[in-house]
């Protein structure tokens, strides 16, 4: 009986709080804008106005250079040569790539303490990179526990001085990267393989495909997407390696990849500016390499049916 | 897309105004004090680096100045990571009543920041240190105590090398340092290459020529690497020592605390550092069980007029704060600090002010004949060479290039000594032009 009573009034209050605010869906998103404009436009809209100064961050005025930064950046072999040191850290990201996915399918399938693999693999992504940094560290002394493992094995003239050699020293660091974050690499893969309906296996099994069939033509079409995510992120990534060499050893010996160089110009040298504009240099570079690889692989649904 | 274009406009539009804000005009700086006029009298607050004494040491000296001026109060703040904390804070305008000078800040900035205390004419009778306060005749902080250059050396190592007495020229040091490497198991030298900081030590013998005007001239040289010059003395040294095989094995492991130990029990023989590290290496000697008295401390081994010079410097300065509410107070716990708290002697500081003495660990060092020197700072050239160092990054003042000279000694980067000094001649030369025009 009272159904039409109830029925009506939450329509008059809808409608009067309606009269009220007249852009109501702007107070949800707002905390969310400010945050964004607050925290992301403005900062960059900065850093872009630093990049056509001159200042070391402190003194009161700057000086207006217009493209001197951006000219630099690109002329002065200092600043780009280190980008060739990115190149390391790129190629291993395919062995990074290359591990995770390996661990993935194998572990997607039933194999015995597979959730303990999981942890195994996954556990170095939790670790705080100051602290892999000093793992790593202690690991790479001469007479370290990597020698000493390799004394054991009997592969003792194998030992290096693994960070005091310039030819090995970005090889040492890169597999540090590499140990890192496949665990992150091996969670995205893990993940997406799950995703694929079960039936799908069991009806390609019937149809006598073996495992690595089944990987081919099931598991690697099933999660492309996340694959050409991992190598957007590992380009991106290894264009911007930052801990690891820092902590490791300060960008010395033939390490300093382009954000070390950055950052140290920006705070041991106190030239905000210049190092403005090499942060923007990379901000561009990442912006048009995601561009050119989203050119080259579209977007497009994937499809298993 | 209107949104996009709305939010990239408001950013744009905040980024102008927070420049603006920071770009406003600086006071202008006539008077050769700051207006410490009012009672001393009132709450200050303290910045301070050394946060090991925050807690114990401080407050007792606060408590002695709170009993000389009834009705003070002062606060201590430690900063942990205080140059880059506190230049960062500086940029905010709120940076307590007195504060240590954060590294950063160059000597042309000191004005927009600290107040004057004074003409360097009035004040260099009563103190030492002034001159890397000083900026176009007006000081702008003092010095909390000085320390001595020169290299901290295990004894008993080098005596057991046979030599005893402080090497005369770089050629016999490194000599020296062949005869520790064939009659002991030590390390020679160690560079302490990792951490950094430690190699900037090589910077800081400017006094070794005895010419007051070094660090006038030192900016007006186009290409200071050359044979004879000062900073090729000092790298060319650093240079030999790593080629000649004299340094650790590994450069790149390198640990700054247990460094101490190695010193101390005679695993390395030699590092160049400030006459601080003494009592460091002392108590780590201690700890470990070694004999304290075998570390000793030698001056730099270059003489002029058959005569060791070396030199002193202020470690930290400590200066009132342009923004401080109660000035008089912060000037007299300043003076306070400075000349009656007793910190330098409790540190084995070399004393701010001209008339206290010298610690015990420094009349040894001047009894060997060596003469303690103040270079004075840059006058006609002030500012120029962190002008200079900042456009051709080349940092004299900072572990970066001296690194890369160690690489190249040791074989790990291309180059010899010869190429490279002429390639930091040539960054130099472009930068020193610019700056000097």
């Amino acid at each position: 009986m009272t159904r039409p009573v109830v029925a009506t009034r939450p329509a008059v209050a809808a409608g009067r709080a309606r009269r009220k605010i007249p852009h109501s869906p702007w107070l949800y998103v707002a905390p969310a804008l400010i945050l964004l404009v607050t925290f992301t436009y403005v900062p960059v809209g900065n850093m872009i106005w630093y990049s056509f100064h001159k200042w070391d961050g402190l003194d009161v005025t700057m000086d207006p250079v217009g493209l001197d930064n951006y000219v630099r950046v690109f002329t002065d072999e200092q600043y780009w040569r280190v980008f060739l040191i990115s190149l390391y850290y790129f190629v291993a990201s395919f062995a990074q790539i290359a591990i995770a996915l390996y661990f993935a399918v194998v572990l997607s399938f039933n194999v015995r303490f597979k959730n303990l693999f999981k942890g195994i693999l996954f556990f170095p992504y939790l670790l705080n990179g100051v602290a892999v940094g000093f793992v790593f560290l202690y690991l790479f002394q001469p007479d370290g526990t990597l020698d000493t493992l390799l004394r054991v094995a009997g592969l003792g003239e194998h030992t290096h001085l693994w960070l005091g050699d310039p030819d090995i020293a970005n090889i040492s660091l890169a597999g540090t990267s590499v140990w890192r974050f496949t665990g992150l690499n091996f969670v995205l893969f893990l993940g997406a393989i799950q995703s694929i309906p079960g039936e799908i296996y069991e009806a390609a099994e019937i149809d006598g495909a073996n495992r690595w069939h089944q990987f081919r033509h099931i598991i690697v079409p099933g999660i492309r997407r996340i694959i050409s995510l991992s190598f957007i992120l590992a380009i991106s990534g290894s264009l911007s390696v930052f801990e690891i060499p820092f902590i490791m050893t300060g960008g010395a010996n033939g390490t300093r990849t382009f954000v070390v160089q950055a950052y140290q110009t920006a705070f041991q040298f106190r030239q905000i500016g210049l190092a403005s504009a090499m942060a923007v240099v990379l901000l561009l570079i990442v912006l048009l390499i995601t561009w050119v690889q989203r050119r080259v692989l579209p977007d497009e649904e994937v499809t298993l049916s | 897309m209107i949104n996009r274009r709305t939010f990239l406009g408001l950013g744009t539009v905040a980024a102008l105004a927070l420049t603006a804000g920071c770009t406003g005009g600086a006071s202008d700086d006539t008077a050769s004090t700051g207006d410490f006029s009012g009672d001393i009298k009132g709450a200050i607050t303290v910045l301070t680096n050394r946060t090991d004494l925050v807690g114990t040491t401080l407050p007792e000296y606060a408590k002695k100045f709170e009993a000389k001026y009834p009705g003070t109060k002062v606060t201590f703040q430690g900063v942990t990571n205080y140059d880059d904390d506190v230049t960062t804070q500086l940029g905010s305008g709120d940076y307590g009543d007195v504060l240590m000078v954060p590294n950063p800040v160059a000597i042309d900035q000191y004005s927009q920041f600290f107040e004057p205390l004074g003409t360097q004419d009035e004040l260099k009778a009563k103190y030492r240190f002034l001159s890397p306060a000083t900026y176009q005749g007006k000081v702008y902080a003092l010095s909390v105590g000085g320390v001595a250059k020169g290299f901290v050396i295990n004894k008993r190592i080098w005596a057991k090398a046979g030599i005893t007495a402080p090497p005369k020229t770089p050629e016999e040091f490194l000599a020296g340092l062949q005869a520790v490497a064939a009659k002991t198991d030590a390390v020679p030298y160690y560079t302490n290459y990792k951490d950094g900081w430690p190699l900037a030590e090589w910077n800081t013998h400017r006094a070794i020529l005895g010419d007051p005007g070094i660090n006038d001239k030192f900016p007006a040289d186009a290409e200071p690497w050359q044979p004879g010059k000062i900073q090729y003395i000092e790298d060319s040294l650093l240079f030999d020592i790593v080629h000649d095989k004299l340094s650790e094995k590994d450069p790149l492991t390198t640990n700054w605390e247990s460094s101490k130990p190695m010193i101390a029990t005679g695993k390395v023989a030699t590092m160049l550092l400030g006459s601080w590290a003494v009592p460091q290496m002392q108590a780590a000697a201690k700890d470990a069980g070694a004999d304290p008295a075998d570390i000793a401390f030698w001056p730099f081994p270059y003489q002029t007029g058959g005569k060791f010079h070396a030199n002193i410097d202020g470690d930290k300065l400590a200066a009132v704060s342009k923004n401080s509410k109660n000035k008089a107070t912060a000037k007299a716990w300043l003076d306070f600090f400075v000349n009656e708290s007793g910190f330098a002697t409790d540190q084995q500081a070399i004393p701010p002010a001209v008339d206290q003495a010298l610690p015990q660990s420094l009349r040894d060092f001047t009894a060997t004949g060596v003469e303690l020197v103040e270079t004075p700072a840059a006058t006609s050239n002030a500012g120029k060479e962190d002008e200079i160092i900042k456009e051709s990054e080349i940092d004299l003042k900072g572990p970066i290039y001296r690194q890369k000279m160690v690489d190249v000694a040791r074989g790990a980067a291309k180059g010899d000594k010869d190429s490279f000094f002429a390639d930091l001649n040539q960054r130099w030369n472009k930068a020193q032009a610019k700056v000097m025009k």
